[in-house]
């Protein structure tokens, strides 16, 4: 009789946490931003996990200078480069060496393509673009380890762990979407490229600042040593890029720097801005911002320049040959022609 | 004790003090009764109350007042 | 340290199961350890405050009750040989040591919060009176105010008082003694505890049944349900009301008072929720320190409902000492002769009463209008009191005085009278109070308010909604509590687990969801935690 009580109130008790455990998760989905929509860089580090076969052979890491500047598919097609960009919005290089350490996780690539943009920044400059980064990592050492190099003195682990602790004022923002996308996720990248077909030419361009000090700060140089060490470590050459961007301005003090740097230790560092005759980037059609990114014809030249570089001279294999591995990129290729279709519709361009 | 009676009376003429045995606990006589009932006694009895027999115990009944003005004039 | 953050959430959540895993006779060392460590992670420096007023006080105390006993004894064995009056005139000679303990304890402490909160206040008020203006007046140097130094200041006099009237025993362990000051969750916000009411369930080591713990959880979810969701809701709008009194006027003043009242309330209450929630999941029992206030009658009756660990301490030990005194009887006296019998009852009530609102006002903060404060309630106090007789007739030629409906008017009217009280709490220039309660009668006082103009002090109209359902919750709670005088806690204990279960999650998600904390919310200290 004792026995039964005991046994029925252990059964309760579990019950209850299991009860609440479930409503807290059912909650914490609910609230947490989708970035289906409206934010759609949110979305795009989690989009990763769901890629079937993560055998890429080329791997880009980087901000916005990456994932809205170079086409995978466009790779795929001119050069059967297999490649992914793990990008995310202002990732900032600690971010970026994580990013890199989750990669490997999963698959050992041949090339890793970082943009060096993000040398300039020492610390986050902001919570949300954080988040944006982080929250769609899975769980690791490597997130951990992202989430203690990035936050700000704002924000905390917990937080991280419990995202409703930091999204619960959401809940008078909800929209349809949020329920739709609470336990799916809505493609947002072509294997982390984000798209865009508009242009705006390139207009005049704030006047440049001079700086007080041009040298980057010791932490960007330690995660950048720690990027290149990683990679020498597992055999991966490391390919160092400044994106074809024209603002923010990169000041030829900080070329130098990085040039030195690929210089000692024998990396190859791609400045596009000094390449724009050869791709042939043209301000005028190339760009849907004025100049800052890329549009999908500034994204494709600069891919196809990148792929002749990839295959040329670091020996990346052309797998169109792989029957398993076309299937999967021709499926690809027609989300990504869909898109062009339809954002040419919503954008007016015939 | 019976001029003790007339003075809780006085303060409070619908309280039946016999029976009452929480005068404080109950908060029938608040702290400005309290004040009011020590200067009187003092004042009948010439006695000296000090702060430190105003405790709940001392006042929660007109036998508990009167066992106190007793040891007060004892000592 | 607050009770909102983080770092506090999860160090109780440790000593929690530390509390109940090691043996029994440790968990007072445990606790106090704790506590130490969780007052001087806040600031280093605070333990060294406490630490001299510990030290002091326990010493003190020990003095004294060493030189009593002393005393007794020798009167003891020398009964036979000496007279009453011997006896007497011994125990005044010997006693005076007892006295100059009690006087070193006092002085040290007060001294200390004397020095610490009001040495600028001091200074700049006997400045003003010898200077005509109000330039340069010295500045003194900011001071390091320890975290809950009024309280546990208080605390630690209280005991020291007992101590000196023998109504206790002194503690000898200067640990245990430690630990009654320190014990952490009283060092936020009070309230001010009595050492024989919390001695023996925080000294003693004891068992706590599962019953008692999750009351205890239950009481820490509410606290922080009215702390979050109403409270640091309405600071919002307070906030940008009390930030810019050229702007909000008129009509903006109704509504800061409301919003302060009630965001005071939730405060208040809610981090002692908090706070009695907190000890007795440890087994620990705390007196109540209100007795749902807003539903108070009149003003005496508040003050017999709101903050009453304070409003106790300055009875005992100032109210009753001032109007007992032989001073205070001779005044009695002189007036009993001379005016009438009740003007002798009342004058010692009335001039002790002022005393200690004068206190109480200035304990609440260094500055005039906490003063004035505390001088309007006690003008309120006197007037009613004089008045009663008048409403005694009142009521007995009325009898709908006995209704419901004048009931609700009475606590209506009381808590207008106190959101204007609370208005002087807000700024430390009288004259502004003063001039923004005369805006409200100004002609046009509503104009300046216009459609939607509650929606631009810093609150949108999802926090309105939410904040009227969570208000109405709370006056629910204190109304079934008020009319069955019991705790809504019990009330749920007794029914079915379904239920229980369904409520207790229900508002810890509320709590969670619908609470202002986290980013973009950073301006959640406490009010009340540097009284």
């Amino acid at each position: 009789m004792m026995k039964n009580m005991d046994n029925k109130r252990i059964i309760t008790a579990l019950l209850s946490v299991v009860v609440i455990s479930a409503l807290i998760y059912l909650v914490q989905r609910l609230v947490a931003p989708k970035y289906a929509d409206d934010i759609v860089e949110g979305g795009m580090v989690s989009e990763y996990y769901d890629e079937k076969d993560k055998d890429f052979d080329v791997i880009f890491i980087g901000d916005c200078e990456v994932y809205e500047n170079f086409s995978p598919v466009t790779l795929w097609e001119n050069y059967g480069i297999n490649s992914y960009i793990r990008g995310s919005a202002e990732q900032y290089i600690f971010q970026s060496y994580y990013m890199l350490e989750d990669t490997l996780r999963y698959d050992k690539p041949k090339v890793v393509v970082f943009n060096i943009q993000s040398l300039q920044f020492d610390e986050s400059r902001s919570e949300a673009y954080n988040r944006m980064t982080i929250d769609g990592m899975k769980w690791s050492k490597a997130k951990l380890g992202c989430i203690n190099a990035s936050m700000t003195d704002e924000e905390h682990l917990i937080e991280y762990i419990f995202p409703i602790l930091r999204f619960h004022s959401r809940w008078n923002e909800l929209t349809p979407a949020d329920v739709e996308y609470m336990f799916r996720r809505k493609r947002v990248t072509h294997n982390g490229y984000y798209m865009r077909v508009d242009a705006l030419p390139a207009g005049d361009m704030p006047p440049v600042k001079p700086l007080g000090d041009y040298s980057f700060g010791d932490r960007a140089w330690e995660y950048l040593d720690k990027i290149r060490t990683c990679c020498e470590d597992n055999d991966i050459e490391l390919l160092l890029i400044k994106a074809p961007s024209l603002y923010p301005y990169w000041y030829p003090e900080w070329d130098e720097q990085v040039r030195d740097y690929a210089d000692m230790y024998g990396l190859k560092y791609i400045n596009f801005l000094d390449e724009t005759d050869v791709i042939g980037i043209d301000y005028n059609t190339d760009t849907y911002d004025g100049g800052l990114h890329m549009n999908l014809s500034g994204a494709e030249k600069c891919a196809d320049y990148i792929g002749s570089v990839l295959t040329g001279e670091y020996g990346v294999p052309d797998r169109r040959g792989d029957k398993a591995l076309s299937a999967i990129w021709q499926g690809k290729i027609t989300a990504y022609n869909d898109e062009i279709s339809l954002q040419k519709e919503q954008y007016g361009i015939e | 004790m019976e001029e003790l009676m007339e003075i809780l009376k006085s303060l409070h003429p619908d309280v039946d003090f016999d029976k009452e045995e929480h005068l404080i606990d109950d908060k029938i006589l608040d702290s400005m009764d309290i004040v009011r009932l020590v200067t009187e006694l003092t004042d009948k009895f010439d006695i000296k109350i000090k702060a430190k027999d105003i405790i709940p115990e001392n006042f929660n009944s007109a036998k508990a007042i009167g066992a106190l003005i007793d040891r007060i004039n004892e000592e | 340290m607050l009770f909102t953050s983080y770092g506090f959430i999860g160090s109780v959540l440790i000593l929690f199961v530390l509390y109940y895993t090691i043996p029994k006779r440790l968990r007072p060392a445990l606790l106090l350890i704790f506590s130490l460590i969780i007052y001087g992670m806040a600031d280093v420096r605070y333990l060294i405050y406490i630490g001299i007023s510990v030290v002091t006080v326990w010493y003190a105390a020990l003095g004294i009750e060493k030189n009593n006993k002393t005393i007794k004894d020798y009167i003891k064995q020398h009964k036979t040989e000496m007279s009453a009056t011997e006896r007497k005139a011994y125990k005044k000679l010997k006693g005076r040591k007892s006295l100059l303990f009690f006087l070193a304890g006092l002085f040290i402490n007060l001294g200390i919060l004397a020095v610490v909160k009001y040495s600028g206040f001091v200074v700049s008020g006997i400045w003003h009176i010898l200077s005509s203006g109000t330039d340069g007046v010295p500045k003194i140097p900011d001071m390091l105010v320890p975290l809950g130094i009024s309280f546990y200041t208080f605390q630690s006099l209280g005991y020291l008082i007992d101590v000196y009237r023998e109504n206790i025993d002194a503690e000898h362990s200067l640990p245990r003694y430690a630990l009654f000051i320190t014990f952490f969750p009283q060092l936020v916000q009070g309230p001010i505890n009595r050492y024989e009411d919390l001695a023996p369930t925080l000294l003693t080591p004891h068992d706590a049944d599962f019953n008692v713990i999750s009351r205890g959880l239950q009481r820490i979810l509410w606290g922080y349900f009215k702390k979050l969701v109403i409270a640091d809701r309405l600071l919002m709008g307070v906030t940008t009301l009390i930030g810019d009194t050229s702007l909000y006027r008129g009509g903006y003043v109704l509504v800061m008072m409301l919003f302060y009242t009630l965001e005071l309330y939730a405060d208040f209450t809610g981090g002692i929720d908090i706070t009695i929630g907190i000890a007795e999941t440890l087994g620990i029992s705390m007196k109540e320190n209100f007795i749902r206030p807003y539903l108070s009658t009149s003003l005496a009756d508040y003050w017999r409902r709101w903050h009453i660990s304070m409003c106790s301490w300055f009875r005992d030990y100032v109210f009753y000492p001032v109007s007992t005194s032989n001073a205070s009887i001779r005044l009695s006296k002189w007036a009993r002769k001379h005016i009438s019998d009740s003007a002798g009852g009342k004058l010692p009530v009335y001039l002790s009463s002022f005393v200690v609102w004068a206190c109480t006002g200035i304990w609440h903060g260094a500055s005039l209008n906490f003063l004035v404060w505390g001088l309007l309630n006690f003008l309120v106090l006197t007037i009613s009191e004089e008045l009663s007789p008048l409403y005694d007739r009142f009521h007995k030629r009325f009898l709908f005085s006995e209704s419901f409906p004048y009931h609700v008017f009475m606590i209506l009217r009381t808590f207008v009278l106190i959101c204007v009280l609370n208005l002087f709490d807000c700024f430390t220039d009288v004259r502004d109070t003063l001039g923004l309660l005369g805006s409200i009668f100004t002609r046009g006082s509503f104009s300046s308010m216009e459609k939607g103009a509650l929606l631009g002090i810093g609150l949108g109209v999802s926090d309105y909604v939410i904040a009227v359902i969570a208000l109405i919750a709370v006056l629910t709670v204190s109304i079934i509590e008020e009319k069955y005088d019991s705790s809504i806690r019990d009330m749920i204990r007794r029914r079915p687990y379904v239920f229980r279960f369904a409520i207790w999650t229900c508002l810890f998600l509320a709590t969670i969801i619908f609470g202002v904390y986290g980013i973009g919310y950073d301006s959640s200290q406490f009010i009340y935690n540097r009284f």
